[in-house]
């Protein structure tokens, strides 16, 4: 079976090739069936694969596929190859079983629509990248899957183009993941050139060799990577991006603005986990920078009367808390709250899709109230998410967050605060989580229901609905004797690579039963204040318990970074301006100045 | 040889200065022939007698009717006014002393470069025959050659091109 | 075959540089772009017989393989530069460089911008 590790991207990669030739000649149902096919075909694969590693582990805990040698020259050689580890083969299951619920749920929500071919053939393409960048064996080939992400990305958000604020949005994101994008290449070229190889494995252990904890090249290194996956995860001060990439469809952000592409970066940081021990002041700038989004994203989620907004600033927030993992070196929670969040998020975003059919392809919760009665299965879903998002015990999100947090106590003295950071950031979710139900599902309703949901759309939420619940009880939390399933399975592949991750000692019982109550008393108090905020006070009253977490929201998106950088485009134009006074057609003029300046450069170059 | 090089360097940077002054452009292409005349005799007393020759063929010769052909057939409007123009320090004060600036600089310049050329003394200055400079030509500098050739054969295209587009003009003004 | 006896190198550059000063002179003194051409002619001369000046120096023919360069860069430059000069001619009955001074898309308080982010506000909360 692992020799069909190919097929993993080639499936989706020719559905993309299928789709983009034929395109409009196709029906909707046939563009359907090619569109999601492949995709679930692929997702069958994976999971195949993974059970096949999981009852026999290949010799060395990983597998290598060599497709074809892509470049060679005297001492530098990159294949086109994918490296399957435990890590990899979680992020790939991920992927795709995520993939498929959503390509599904979208063939009903992208119904009727004139690009609907188009949205599959760059929804499969997506899919084809993602798994690229998840598979590949060498910085290189993860370098194209990255880029292949940001342009599906771009083309997804900028979909319904007719609308130039789409088009903006599309460029907003475009750009900014760009920025992160030219750091990722300046890295990989820094450490090309500094350790003679991109295979990624080979890599971290060259550089555990010829570089000390704390040496400069290191910390350059990882800083480098570091802003890369800041930018591509939208993290503070690079989250600008990611509320304006709600333009696109709803099934985009579901699979590539919650569920995937914007959890690249935690990818990233965790598969050059070594290179981060490295240089321990990079790791704590992802611990604070992780810490800082994820309370200012929940500060903004909490303000927002957008409801896709809301969510989006719901994912920040929360792979927030995946950096602040990762900045403890806590690699392993980190990816299992990445795979529970895959899972409840994009079930949020689809059962947002289907509350917005419903009201008439509107995301503006004011139209929305007691919507409870008359989309009864929809609204489990959501709850299951919700519930899985805030944290209540025995959801799977519950898992996940009481691993971080418990990692976030044990990794020293100093990572107290980032506990109790952490443990407000899972107040603040609860709180927003449930607000968002309650106004959503209860009170009043404003508006006739236009559209139910049919099987198409109900399954994948159902089935989703269903994992959110259930995926967690593979990690129990450290009470629970050998109950870390996914934490033994990970393990296979950080212990190989990382020196001993934690150091500080391990958490006696009663520790471990003292975060796990304060976690469930977090969260079920932020689901309380949430009822009591949108049930028993006047809107008015709760507005002013909100409003500081407003100033955030301003904080947020006409931030620091973004005035800087307008700044710099400012002065640009105004150089410009300036120097295009030269510009007068005058030839004498400027003879001239070409005199002038080879006086000038003469003498420099004589006296100086 | 020495007092040919220096009247002939006189000449050349008298009759340049002239060239550039006048009012008249049939006598400043006079005078502009006169300065290649006797910088032609600066490359004979140079060691380069070729090239000497060719100064005269090409540049006071081809280049030159070029001028004359062009001055003939627009029978210049010629701007009076440019004598008094001149005379007006304002206009030429602020680009001589660019030019003069300059002057100083590279003659500085040029007098500190000797490098190891310096130990050249002027007597072993030599004659460069032209068998030498053949050889040399379309052997080491055959790649530059050939591109010489091809601006050539750009310039006469644009030439041709551009003419054309006068001719059409010239029928329809 | 020692004719050339005493004359320097190095003075044959200073004549060189004075030339190019002249040449340079004309350009930025005269506006008729007839006598730019001739001044650009006398600086192009002047850069052939430093070249030359220089491998005299050195003993070397590559000086004057330069030359013959500049000769064919001459030749081109001044073949298309008057056929665009006859053309001015044509178009404006005149060859005053300042008076055909004209880019049409600079005005004389700079290029005329935009903002640069016009209408780049961020995207409404409702979409």
């Amino acid at each position: 079976m692992l020799d069909y590790l190919y097929l993993l991207p080639a499936l989706p990669g020719a559905a993309f090739v299928v789709l983009a030739v034929l395109g409009k000649r196709l029906s909707q149902p046939v563009a359907a069936w090619v569109g999601v096919a492949p995709t679930a075909a692929a997702a069958a694969v994976t999971l195949a694969i993974a059970a096949e590693c999981l009852a026999a582990p290949p010799r060395g805990g990983s597998f290598r596929q060599t497709l074809w040698t892509w470049l060679a020259a005297e001492n530098f050689r990159v294949d086109v190859a994918f490296y399957l580890d435990p890590l990899a083969i979680v992020m790939a299951a991920t992927v795709a079983v995520v993939a498929v619920f959503v390509l599904l749920h979208a063939v009903e929500y992208m119904a009727g629509d004139d690009g609907f071919s188009r949205f599959f053939a760059v929804m499969n393409l997506f899919v084809a990248a993602m798994l690229v960048l998840v598979l590949a064996d060498n910085l290189l080939l993860l370098y194209v899957g990255w880029e292949g992400v940001g342009l599906c990305s771009y083309l997804l958000i900028g979909f319904w183009k007719r609308d130039p604020a789409n088009g903006r949005a599309a460029r907003k994101a475009f750009l900014v993941t760009r920025v992160g994008d030219t750091a990722l290449l300046i890295g990989i070229v820094f450490l090309l050139v500094h350790l003679g190889t991109l295979d990624i494995h080979g890599l971290q252990v060259a550089a555990r060799n010829a570089w000390a904890p704390g040496a400069a090249c290191a910390v350059l290194a990882a800083a480098m990577m570091l802003a890369a996956a800041v930018a591509k995860s939208a993290q503070w001060p690079m989250h600008i991006w990611l509320p304006d990439a709600m333009a696109g469809p709803t099934p985009v952000s579901a699979l590539l603005h919650a569920a995937t592409m914007v959890t690249a970066g935690v990818y990233l940081v965790a598969r050059l986990g070594v290179l981060f021990t490295l240089a321990p002041a990079v790791q704590w700038a992802t611990a604070g920078i992780g810490s800082a989004t994820m309370l200012l994203g929940g500060a903004a989620a909490l303000t927002q009367t957008d409801l896709k907004r809301a969510l989006a600033y719901s994912t920040m927030s929360q792979i927030g808390l995946m950096f602040a993992a990762l900045g403890v070196g806590a690699a392993t929670a980190a990816i299992f709250h990445f795979l529970t969040h895959a899972v409840f998020k994009s079930l949020l975003f689809l059962a947002a899709g289907s509350v917005m059919l419903a009201v008439g392809h509107s995301s503006d919760m004011a139209r929305m109230g007691g919507l409870r009665r008359s989309l009864p299965r929809v609204y489990v879903a959501f709850l299951a998410g919700a519930a899985a998002l805030a944290g209540l015990p025995f959801f799977s999100g519950f898992f996940s967050k009481e691993a971080i947090l418990a990692e976030l106590w044990s990794h020293g003295d100093g990572a107290h605060v980032l506990w109790a950071v952490g443990l407000a950031g899972a107040f603040l979710t609860a709180w927003y989580a449930f607000r968002l139900v309650f106004l959503v599902f209860h009170g009043p309703a404003r508006v006739v229901v236009a559209h139910r949901p049919t099987w198409v759309a109900r399954v994948p939420m159902l089935s989703l609905a269903a994992l959110a619940v259930l995926a967690g009880w593979v990690q129990w939390p450290g009470v629970v004797e050998n109950g870390q399933f996914v934490a033994h399975f990970l393990d296979a592949s950080f212990d190989r690579i990382l020196p001993s991750m934690s150091l500080a000692p391990e958490p006696t019982p009663a520790t471990r039963w003292m975060l796990l109550t304060s976690a469930t008393a977090a969260a079920i108090a932020g689901a309380t204040l949430a009822w009591w905020t949108t049930h028993r006070v006047h809107a008015r009253a709760a507005e002013k318990i909100t409003q500081p977490a407003s100033l955030f929201t301003r904080v947020l998106r006409y931030g620091v970074a973004d005035r800087a950088w307008r700044a710099v485009a400012f002065a640009g134009l105004w150089i410009g301006n300036q120097l295009a006074r030269m510009q007068t057609g005058r030839v004498r003029w400027y003879a001239a100045t070409l005199a002038a300046v080879t006086v000038l450069a003469v003498l420099a170059a004589v006296f100086l | 040889m020495d007092l040919v090089f220096y009247i002939a360097s006189a000449l050349a940077v008298v009759a340049a200065l002239l060239a550039v002054t006048r009012a008249e452009a049939a006598h400043a292409l006079v005078w502009l022939v006169a300065s290649l005349l006797a910088t032609a005799a600066v490359l004979f007393t140079l060691g380069a007698p070729f090239v000497a020759a060719m100064e005269v063929i090409l540049y006071a010769g081809a280049v030159m009717v070029l001028f004359v052909f062009v001055v003939m057939m627009l029978d210049v409007a010629r701007p009076r006014e440019t004598n008094r123009r001149l005379a007006n320090p304002r206009v030429w004060l602020g680009p001589a002393t660019l030019c003069a600036a300059l002057l100083i600089l590279l003659v500085f310049v040029l007098s500190r470069a000797t490098g190891e050329a310096g130990d050249v003394t002027p007597a072993d200055v030599m004659e460069i025959t032209p068998k030498r400079i053949g050889v040399t030509l379309f052997t080491h500098y055959l790649l530059a050659v050939e591109l010489a050739g091809m601006l050539l054969l750009a310039a006469l295209v644009g030439a041709v091109h551009l003419g054309r587009q006068l001719r059409r003009e010239g029928r329809r003004v | 075959m020692n004719i050339l006896s005493v004359v320097s190198g190095h003075h044959g550059l200073a004549v060189a540089a004075a030339l190019f000063a002249v040449g340079l002179l004309g350009v930025l003194t005269r506006r008729n772009l007839l006598f730019v051409l001739l001044s650009l002619e006398i600086m192009l001369n002047a850069a052939g017989l430093a070249f030359v000046a220089a491998g005299a120096l050195w003993g070397q023919a590559d000086g004057q393989i330069m030359f013959l360069f500049i000769l064919a860069t001459a030749a081109a430059e001044t073949a298309i530069g008057l056929t665009l000069l006859l053309i001015v001619f044509r178009e404006k009955r005149n060859l005053n460089s300042d008076a055909i001074a004209d880019v049409p898309h600079v005005s004389s308080r700079g290029v005329k911008s935009n903002h640069p982010f016009e209408g780049d506000k961020p995207v409404a909360n409702s979409q």
